[in-house]
């Protein structure tokens, strides 16, 4: 099966100015050699603590961003530079949903409006037809068929998020970028929209890049899940492989400090010691090994650490402060 | 009162005054905090967990905010008998808070160390150089490294994790007997939330007081609480130990509650179980069981208020005959 979006060595540098003259002094890294693909049909979730780069990755996959370096492509065709004229009709193959309902929906639009506008754009159908379309589509997120003249005020958190998802679904995309879609919502509603979500994907065969702090939230919609510290993916495994057989030690310090809705459970919490470094500054070596102080962070200076498949269909970065001895030195001869 | 609990809170009441008329947000609220233990208190936003919180503190929204009933006996004292002059002292004294956000919680415009040796200025008997020594000492404690560089910085340049230790800082300068943290790592991320989650506990140890941890995270709550009060609509529908609260759940809110959140052992893609519908606005709350209003379901247990019942020794639920009975049915399926 050929790939959905495929992505190489991507990276988002934002510049820093500073001084009178706003001189060039510096780059956010924020997403710094990212590769990966995505499937037809499959989810694939993205974590890491704020500020990693995961939201600008996501933003940069749909080309809100024009990327520093790299090449993305979207069923096999190059899109990294494609003008804004030019990606109009393949946009309508992608979309994205942000994460806060009350910001990502104009406010003075009807809901009829908001879910209406991605079909005006790109022209489809008559006038009539697109009416019917607004209305096929609140049915299926699950909102009565008098919400289309209502504004986006007058419902709740988790109404409005259905809205979001009715617009991004409105063109039939192939590929849909969720960034935090549930993190604004409670547990009870928050599991109302995430069976809407796995619900829709079965029936419209998306693929789905889901992006969320919550590893919980992101193990229940992902087929694989890649973990990113500071700008680069750590690992990448089958969703159940990482969560049961976690490789990388971040990974495992991550996994460790999700509180569980079990006091029955023993405390085994891996206490990680300070806090993600800045991209603009970032460490010479391994950033994590930076982070716990690892005896071997000075051999990581200037050595190259890739993601390798170290078993089939799972990747990890050949980094010697983070895995153990053994899955290094395998990791180490796959380079 | 009990001279285990250090506080008891009593059919409280708080109420906002609103062009309408009064609304009311907290609504008989029952509950004790034994000293020494944490009491977590639960719920989804628009519960009524930080109002209840603010209320025994003195800190509601004035003048719309007002208690209107109920005790609340911290240490023997009755706090809404307290005059303003009083209660100075007791708040931030005897009684620390921290706030969720911690960028909002802290003043922009003055030092880290200015913010710390106010709370210690107003409540302790020193000079200001002992109060910048103090300051510096309980930073330490709280773990920021290099204390004596970072009380002469200013919040912005502290990041959200380092923020949130200085307002527990803050909280705790005093040695306070009762601390209420509202949402103390909601705005972290889970690394450094377990770091700040550690540290609350080690300082409880090291202090000995008693805590009240608002969070609307179920897991938060099992990892370090001891005793858990839920809530819904403006009510406490159940309250136990975070045994019983979650291994034998008995409110049909408290179990929909716990099976709703997807946790690492869940199949993938499965259906999670939903609580239908919102929680109704707060202008139209029934006098009845809140929960059969959400459900949808009619009849006279939307007329009558629910008893309060011990089901087992501190084991409290509202005891609503139509939630039990669809429990019951639940329970059959299963």
């Amino acid at each position: 099966m050929s790939n959905l979006l495929e992505v190489e060595n991507l990276k988002m540098y934002f510049p820093v100015r500073g001084g009178v003259t706003m001189k060039h002094v510096g780059d956010v890294k924020a997403v710094d050699g990212i590769s990966l693909f995505v499937k037809p049909g499959e989810t694939l979730g993205l974590v890491g603590e704020s500020g990693c780069g995961k939201s600008t990755l996501g933003k940069c996959l749909v080309r809100l961003y024009d990327p520093t370096a790299g090449k993305i492509s979207f069923q096999g065709n190059d899109i990294t530079h494609a003008s804004m004229a030019s990606l109009r009709p393949v946009r309508r193959h992608f979309q994205m949903m942000f994460q806060d309902p009350a910001d990502s929906l104009n406010a003075r639009f009807s809901v009829r409006q908001i879910i209406r506008e991605p079909l005006d754009i790109q022209g489809i159908g008559t006038r009539k037809e697109r009416e019917t379309r607004v209305l096929e589509l609140l049915e299926k997120v699950g909102l009565p068929a008098n919400a289309v003249n209502k504004f986006p005020n007058e419902f709740s958190g988790g109404q409005r998020q259905r809205i979001g998802i009715a617009r991004a679904i409105a063109l039939n995309p192939e590929l849909l970028v969720l960034d935090e879609p549930v993190s604004a919502l409670d547990v009870s509603v928050q599991s109302q929209v995430l069976n809407l979500l796995v619900e829709l994907q079965k029936e419209l065969n998306m693929a789905y890049v889901f992006i969320a702090h919550d590893l919980a939230v992101v193990k229940h919609v992902s087929d694989r899940v890649a973990v990113m510290y500071l700008g680069k993916i750590v690992e990448l495994a089958d969703a159940d492989k990482i969560y049961r057989d976690p490789k990388h030690a971040y990974t495992k310090a991550l996994l460790s400090a999700i509180p569980m809705a079990d006091p029955t459970r023993k405390k085994e919490r891996v206490i990680l010691q300070g806090e993600i470094p800045s991209p603009i500054n970032p460490p010479e070596g391994s950033a994590f090994g930076h982070r716990i102080d690892h005896p071997k962070y000075e051999e990581t200076i200037g050595l190259d650490m890739p993601l390798v498949e170290i078993e089939t269909g799972h990747w990890v970065a050949a980094d010697p402060c983070c895995l153990t001895e053994e899955d290094y030195s395998k990791a180490r001869s796959l380079v | 009162m009990s001279s285990e609990n250090i506080l008891e809170v009593r059919d409280l009441v708080t109420e906002f005054k609103t062009d309408t008329g009064w609304l009311r947000a907290v609504d008989g609220v029952n509950f004790n905090v034994p000293k020494g233990k944490t009491v977590g208190i639960v719920g989804e936003s628009g519960c009524g967990k930080s109002v209840t919180a603010m209320s025994i503190v003195d800190l509601l929204p004035k003048p719309m905010g007002c208690v209107n009933g109920g005790e609340i006996v911290f240490k023997g004292r009755d706090l809404r008998k307290v005059d303003h002059d009083e209660f100075y002292k007791i708040r931030g004294g005897e009684i620390g808070v921290i706030f969720q956000e911690p960028m909002t919680a802290l003043n922009p415009v003055h030092r880290v160390g200015k913010q710390l040796t106010e709370v210690i200025l107003q409540h302790r008997d020193v000079t200001k150089e002992e109060a910048w020594q103090r300051a510096i000492d309980i930073l330490d404690k709280v773990g920021i490294p290099s204390p004596e560089r970072r009380v002469k910085e200013y919040p912005h340049q502290l990041s959200g994790g380092m923020r949130q230790r200085v307002v527990i800082a803050i909280a705790l300068a005093c040695k306070p007997d009762l601390v209420i943290a509202d949402e103390p790592t909601t705005a972290l991320d889970v690394t450094v939330q377990a770091q700040i989650l550690e540290l609350m506990e080690d300082m409880q140890n090291e202090l000995g007081m008693s805590v009240i941890l608002i969070t609307h995270d179920l897991g938060v709550i099992a990892e370090s609480c001891d005793e858990v009060v839920v809530m819904y609509a403006g009510r406490v529908v159940e309250r136990g130990s975070v045994m019983d609260i979650f291994t034998k759940p008995t409110h049909a809110y408290t179990r929909a509650l716990l099976s709703s959140i997807p946790t690492l052992e869940h199949e993938r893609k499965s259906e999670l179980t939903t609580i239908p519908g919102t929680v109704a606005s707060i202008t139209e709350f029934v006098t009845g069981c809140r929960f059969c209003q959400r459900m949808g379901r009619e009849g006279d247990t939307l007329k009558t208020r629910p008893d309060f019942i011990e089901v087992a020794p501190n084991h409290w639920v509202e005891d609503c005959p139509v939630c039990n009975h669809h429990n019951e049915q639940t329970k059959s399926t299963i």
